[in-house]
């Protein structure tokens, strides 16, 4: 016996709730960052949990391609963060206000 | 009976490290809770028999992003998160965007449990790698090729954006900048560090 697939959309979606209001209540930029890829992840389970179920490839492939999509995000994000930090010393959003005046 | 105990096990797992990850404060903590978060969901793909996404998501999400991460995270040697010292209206915020996405999540359990019993398809050949393989380089082969293009965007942005200007090229950028800015007001600001 195998757990229903309403079981692996449930779990996606506390992922998905876990890393949406960490987005919210982080104030580093980097935990923001781990946040979106917690999220990311979750979709993704969702994805393969309808692959399974469905029997249709299609579903991996488009994780396949999530996760490249993530690792692009990483390289860049970790870019913007290392020269925000050269210019500000902090990582911290609130920081980034020197558009606001 | 195995799947299912399993997926109990690193289901709450799962959510646990997730948890422990929002809470706390400690970049390098929540790193490694992420991690956890990694591998519990790479068991939940096999127990769904995907074992090449499985492995894909060790090597990727472990195995090359998240140790970019805690290298950002040990070069810029950063403290502890502060508090939320202003802008408190993001709790409420937050809690209320939590609260809708759960009763949502609940919602979709219910519905998915209510609907009618398909018949599942137990066939254990989808996940393989040949069969991916097989599907990616014929039928997908146009997303395969824009995800290179993506990479290769990537890879070329993450060069420009960290490329540090050598020191006499930065200092004249600077001094042009806050001329600009008439009398440089808020001189310190921006030159530190630089």
């Amino acid at each position: 016996m195998e757990p229903s697939l309403a079981s692996y959309l449930a779990l996606s979606g506390i992922l998905f709730t876990i890393g949406a209001v960490g987005v919210i209540f982080k104030r580093n930029a980097i935990g923001m960052f781990m946040c979106i890829e917690l999220m990311l992840n979750a979709v993704n389970l969702t994805f393969v949990a309808f692959s399974r179920y469905y029997a249709d490839v299609t579903g991996q492939l488009f994780v396949f391609m999530v996760m490249s999509v993530a690792a692009a995000e990483a390289a860049v994000g970790l870019g913007i963060i290392i020269s925000f930090f050269r210019n500000r010393v902090s990582v911290d959003v609130d920081d980034a206000s020197i558009l606001k005046n | 009976m195995a799947t299912t105990a399993l997926f109990f096990v690193f289901a709450g797992l799962a959510i646990a490290c997730a948890i422990s990850m929002v809470y706390h404060k400690n970049p390098l903590y929540s790193a490694i809770s992420l991690i956890g978060v990694f591998v519990s969901l790479s068991v939940l793909y096999v127990t769904l028999a995907a074992p090449f996404i499985a492995a894909v998501q060790i090597l990727i999400y472990a195995g090359a992003i998240m140790v970019l991460v805690v290298f950002v995270i040990m070069l810029l040697n950063m403290e502890e998160d502060k508090p939320l010292n202003r802008l408190r209206y993001l709790y409420a915020i937050g809690g209320g965007l939590g609260l809708i996405l759960l009763v949502q999540t609940f919602f979709v359990f219910y519905a998915v449990m209510r609907a009618p019993k398909q018949a599942v398809n137990t066939e254990e050949t989808i996940g393989k790698t040949m069969s991916i393989g097989t599907a990616m380089y014929t039928e997908y082969l146009l997303p395969v090729e824009i995800v290179g293009i993506l990479l290769l965007m990537a890879i070329i942005g993450g060069v420009i954006l960290v490329r540090k200007l050598s020191q006499p090229q930065m200092e004249s950028m600077v001094e042009r900048e806050l001329e600009r800015r008439h009398e440089g007001e808020d001189k310190d600001d921006y030159r530190i560090a630089l």
